[in-house]
């Protein structure tokens, strides 16, 4: 293993990474909702009266976002190898994926670490093992 | 009014997912390539989100309701079970292969990304797929 010096981002990724923390802190304390992103864009799918609005509006701000952030002159360029066949088949394993395991990064990643869940401890290591496997196959192997 | 909190807290964490590194799938399969020449970024979002997170999940316990007096809605569930598990290293082999989860993937095809548009379509395919299955139980 070498450290990538060239990508690594230490200070604004934890900066990056205390304004997510934040927003989970306002949505939990002004909304009372925990922010699982795959949890909330799954409720949409099968949606209950009353449990709607709060989750469109937060998906719309998600969406909002790059275009704030464009008006601050701050962009992305994201570096992206994966074509169309593996995008479909990574995007179904993971819309599925999640489902099943009730939550990704944000909802068992960051706010099941935040509240002590063990059972999103198990989760987050579960994803993290199965994500650090795969790429080693693919990288390494093939 | 709730409403309007929410759409800013998705705003806010939108932010903090761009400023953050983490909608480059490039920087997320970087951390996740431990073997090769390793970016420890993503570590550092977490970091710095769990540190937060933790004193807004004890407040809020402590409070037992939201700063206008409402419910909170806290998972309640303890139990591990192959289903959190399985589900978990599905959804991590689907994340290894393209560097997207769910809220990256949602920003990046708000910024217009085509591969992200393809992967949100696919997510919401696999969502749905698991949607139906439930109601056929």
């Amino acid at each position: 293993m070498t450290i990538d010096w060239a990508h690594f981002t230490p200070w604004p990724s934890l900066a990056g990474g205390a304004l997510i923390g934040f927003a989970a802190a306002m949505l939990l304390l002004l909304s009372g909702r925990v922010a699982g992103i795959s949890g909330i864009v799954g409720g949409l799918l099968r949606p209950q009266r009353g449990d709607v609005a709060w989750r469109l509006a937060f998906v719309g701000g998600l969406l909002a976002a790059p275009a704030a952030l464009a008006l601050l002159g701050q962009g992305h360029a994201p570096r992206i190898d994966a074509g169309f066949g593996t995008l479909v088949v990574a995007g179904l394993l993971v819309g599925a994926g999640t489902s099943y395991g009730s939550g990704c990064t944000s909802g068992h990643g960051v706010c099941g670490l935040s509240r002590l869940s063990v059972r999103s401890l198990v989760a987050t290591l579960a994803f993290m093992a199965a994500g650090m496997a795969t790429v080693f196959v693919a990288r390494h192997l093939s | 009014m709730n409403a309007l909190f929410s759409f800013a807290a998705g705003l806010v964490f939108g932010a903090g997912l761009i400023l953050s590194g983490m909608t480059d799938p490039g920087k997320v399969i970087g951390f996740l390539d431990v073997a090769g020449n390793w970016d420890p970024s993503l570590a550092f979002v977490m970091g710095g989100a769990i540190l937060v997170g933790f004193f807004a999940f004890r407040g809020a316990g402590r409070r037992g309701r939201t700063f206008l007096g409402g419910a909170l809605h806290l998972p309640n569930r303890r139990d591990i079970d192959a289903r959190l598990v399985g589900g978990s290293v599905v959804f991590g082999i689907g994340w290894g292969l393209a560097g997207f989860c769910p809220g990256p993937a949602l920003v990046s095809f708000a910024s217009g990304v085509d591969q992200a548009a393809v992967f949100v379509a696919a997510m919401l395919a696999g969502m749905a797929a698991y949607a139906l299955a439930e109601r056929l139980r």
